[in-house]
């Protein structure tokens, strides 16, 4: 797995140069890597199919517990199946899409990449893992969405994608940091064999509600759905492959994984029951009133995705099973009709509105005939395998009546995008000024293949089911079941329900402008939505960044010492506190007279240089400071201090003597208030200093390292200086360091006096 | 004795932090000057103060006979001082430049990265 997973990656790294070398091949190349990880999936379905999980383990960090470790069962083996097989048609589909596009190999980089995380997120057994790649897929769809990065709309929804799914990502590695603390291991084979343990847990209730914000977030959920249908800024390809067959599953993925360790309990139905139910009406009812092709699809992959959710929540193995369908089905008829709706936008140079759209039957043969198939799929028809899907589902749902409810009202706005992008820019009369041809080849397989499975599913149930639904349910349920779909169950209720949902929705279809007008009017409602709060939430962010940045970055020299120097005092003087006192007192040097007089002598020259009024004295008083520095050094052992001081001193001296005669004398005063401020915070750090060094004297290390350098200074650098020594040979990395930077600060003096800035000639 | 070096370090560094906080250019250049002596010294006094003599080996001892001063503080100050010397070095170049380019040693009026 790790291998295909690295393959995978290494041709998103290659793209843009494949790109390069044959431009009219790349996708035919690059779906070479998908189209293997698909082969083997194939050929382990048996073997997964029979309850043997595939698995692999490379240690990776040893001390951080962190392996490459990757799990396939029923459930990874119908995700990787579906991001695989339908990324291959859409690395193709891409080719057609971005025919001739300079940026072609970026898009192609960008759909691997996220292809590779999406296989991670899926087939990874540790959760940190499954986090990483988790959050790649994230910022890939960031890279995805703001693809058209000239556009400002594109780079806001790309924006708001990110935040809201990073800020889930967030909440999501504090539960499952939380999750492997409960369950004592970060391996999802061995949490979800914990049910119990963490049902009991203490920490029970905070994991569950953190790890559904992180999948809510992915998955689009109520009340973070906003920023799903601005997504569809993307390319479509992206469109059709990340935002509605897989990455937004990714939600559904985790929480479906985690049902045998968090689920069954009151909390969990709750929660996702609730919140499913209501992400799956508001999206249905949100999609009745939309014009764009993209967003009548981006709002039903909203709904559909609350359904999924919904159905996890209820958590019956009925209901699960029901769910398993549906993400298949879902995923074929979703990815079919965005590649439609996409070539009808490429083809027709634009246009992206479905009522502006017509009669385009004639000249898109192939693209109708796949938009029926998908489209009635979706609306749930007879034979159609959405229609097996929606089946399964109902009967289900036998003994909640509240939820087939909401299961008719959306099942019906299904029916309607079904039809307003499945037939209706294919039927009626064309508009004269619309011009459209055929989808280019590269650009069919993707529609065609994925329509067809809409329907020829549908009489292979018997297999699906054993061999992809049954093994993800039974992974799902964490218990032995069977699955035994059907296209014909009888004349019985579930079927009763859907003829009435299929009925409703057809009436809802023939009504479309009235709702469509319904929602226009309705729209000002936008402004009370969860996307004006986060609008209202990232200006409030920025206004304060703006804010502090004003405060704090003034541009002056004097606010930033402030700053600092109060940080500093505040938080040494914290520390000081908490240590307590200053105990021990004994082993200090005495007190001599001779340095006392030094001490008095520096602490007098100090005031002066602060308090001179004139130049030169100023710089003497400091020189004077500086030598008694040296004296100090004479007295306690380190003449080579004393030495280099002194020489350092005189320099720096005359150094500052020949300057300062170039600048003019003091002359800007600050106001007496700003002055008596300094003196404030000046005295605050020199009397926090003071106590620093005095605290400081008793902070004893047991093995000194300069007792090492005392012994091996002779023995093994053959030197008596046991300074020098150091200098020159224990550390002498640091003393080249040191040249370094005297050379560098010499050729920037130099560069500065030899270098005059131009004058400008002229002048304005 | 450490306590009466610890209140020269407190007015080293008090007297340095409130020179960098005035207008002048110059005043700027010799409070880091002051600061700097009060960072030397803190090394040293930090490091403990012993009077044993230098870390320096008499001609044919091997090793010694009584602990010497302690030599790694020494060595970072060594280091310390040239390095500071750099900086003022450069410091005053930058500011006589600045001060010939922009036409003012106020540094209350350097606070824009743009020259007229």
């Amino acid at each position: 797995m790790l291998t295909l997973l690295s393959i995978i990656f290494i041709a998103a790294l290659l793209a843009p140069f494949v790109h390069r070398l044959c431009p009219k091949y790349t996708g035919a190349i690059l779906v070479t890597a998908p189209i293997a990880m698909v082969i083997w999936l194939l050929k382990k379905i048996p073997e997964v199919g029979h309850g043997h999980p595939v698995t692999e383990s490379f240690q990776w960090v040893e001390k951080l517990d962190l392996e490459l470790a990757f799990h396939l069962d029923g459930l990874s083996l119908l995700f990787a199946l579906l991001i695989s097989g339908i990324g291959s048609l859409i690395v193709l589909y891409t080719q057609g899409y971005f025919k001739g596009h300079p940026q072609q190999g970026r898009f192609m980089m960008y759909i691997i990449a996220f292809m590779a995380s999406m296989l991670g997120v899926v087939l990874a057994d540790h959760l940190l893992l499954v986090f990483i790649f988790w959050e790649l897929t994230s910022f890939t769809s960031y890279l995805l969405i703001g693809f058209n990065h000239n556009s400002p709309d594109a780079r806001n929804a790309a924006l708001q994608a990110m935040l809201v799914t990073v800020l889930g990502g967030l909440f999501l590695m504090a539960g499952i940091i939380m999750l492997a603390g409960a369950a004592d291991t970060w391996r999802l084979s061995e949490i979800i064999q914990r049910g119990d343990v963490l049902l009991a847990h203490k920490n029970y209730l905070p994991i569950l509600i953190l790890v559904c914000i992180g999948a809510f977030t992915k998955s689009a959920q109520f009340p973070f759905h906003f920023w799903l249908p601005n997504a569809m800024q993307a390319p479509t390809p992206a469109s059709a492959y990340l935002h509605s067959s897989t990455m937004v599953k990714a939600g559904v993925y985790l929480l479906a994984r985690l049902h045998p360790a968090l689920g069954s309990s009151e909390e969990w139905t709750l929660i996702l029951t609730t919140i499913g139910t209501i992400t799956f009406l508001l999206g249905a009812i949100m999609a009745l009133g939309q014009k764009v092709l993209k967003r009548l699809l981006a709002y039903t992959t909203v709904s559909a995705l609350g359904a999924m959710i919904m159905l996890l929540g209820v958590g019956t193995s009925y209901t699960i099973k029901a769910m398993a369908t549906f993400i298949l089905a879902h995923a074929f008829y979703k990815a079919a009709l965005f590649l439609i709706a996409g070539g009808i936008t490429h083809e027709t140079g634009g246009e992206t509105s479905v009522d502006k759209l017509g009669g385009l039957r004639k000249a898109m043969p192939i693209s109708f005939a796949c938009a029926i198939l998908a489209g009635l799929s979706m609306g749930g028809f007879p034979p159609f395998f959405g229609f097996v899907a929606k089946e399964t589902w109902l009967h289900a749902l036998d003994h909640y009546p509240l939820l087939v409810g909401a299961t008719v009202i959306g099942g019906a706005a299904y029916v309607l995008v079904g039809f307003a992008v499945g037939f209706k820019p294919f039927l009626g009369k064309m508009p004269a000024e619309l011009h459209a041809h055929e989808i280019p080849l590269s650009m069919r397989f993707g529609p065609i293949v994925l329509g067809l499975c809409c329907l020829a599913f549908s009489f292979f149930t018997g297999s699906i089911g054993h061999n992809l639904v049954q093994p993800a349910a039974t992974a799902i349920v964490a218990k032995e079941l069977e699955v035994h779909l059907h296209l014909w169950a009888g004349f019985n209720k579930a079927f009763v329900i859907s003829l009435i949902t299929l009925m409703i929705g057809i009436g809802l279809y023939c009504s479309r402008s009235f709702l469509v007008a319904t929602a226009g009017r309705l729209g000002v409602l936008v402004k009370f939505g969860p996307d004006a709060a986060y609008q209202f939430l990232l200006n409030g962010v920025l206004k304060f960044a703006a804010w502090h940045t004003r405060v704090l970055q003034t541009g002056i020299l004097r606010d930033y010492i402030r700053v600092t120097v109060l940080t500093t005092v505040a938080l040494v003087g914290a520390a000081l506190v908490r240590a307590g006192g200053f105990q021990r007192w004994e082993n200090l040097a005495p007190v001599s007279i001779r340095i006392a007089l030094v001490a008095i002598l520096m602490i007098s020259a100090t005031f002066a240089t602060v308090h001179s009024k004139s130049r030169l004295r100023s710089i003497l008083s400091m020189g004077v400071v500086g030598f008694c520095m040296a004296i100090l050094f004479t007295f306690f052992g380190a003449p080579d201090l004393a030495m280099t001081q002194l020489v350092i001193e005189t320099l720096t001296v005359i150094l500052l003597v020949l300057a300062f005669h170039h600048f003019p004398p003091f002359r800007h005063g600050s106001k007496k208030r700003t002055r008596a401020t300094d003196i404030i915070i000046a005295a605050s750090v020199g009397i926090t200093i003071s106590l620093l060094v005095l605290a400081a004297l008793h902070v004893q290390t047991p093995t000194p390292v300069s007792d090492f350098y005392l012994e091996h200074s002779y023995k093994e650098a053959h030197g008596r200086n046991v300074v020098n020594v150091i200098l020159v040979d224990f550390r002498a990395l640091d003393t080249l360091g040191e040249i370094t930077v005297l050379t560098i600060a010499a050729l920037g003096a130099y560069a500065l006096m030899k270098l005059k800035p131009k004058k400008e000639e002229g002048g304005e | 004795m450490e306590v009466v070096l610890a209140i020269v370090i407190g007015f080293l560094y008090g007297g340095g932090l409130y020179l960098m906080m005035r207008r002048n250019l110059i005043q700027l250049i010799i409070g880091l000057g002051l600061l700097s002596h009060g960072a030397n010294l803190l090394i040293f006094t930090a490091g403990g103060l012993r009077k044993g003599g230098a870390p320096i080996l008499a001609d044919g001892e091997k090793v010694f006979s009584t602990i010497p001063a302690d030599p790694l503080p020494q060595a970072l100050i060594l280091t310390s001082i040239v390095i500071s010397f750099a900086v003022t070095a450069f410091a005053l170049v930058l500011f006589l430049r600045t001060y010939q380019t922009v036409g003012t040693d106020d540094v209350d009026e350097l606070k824009e990265t743009e020259t007229e």
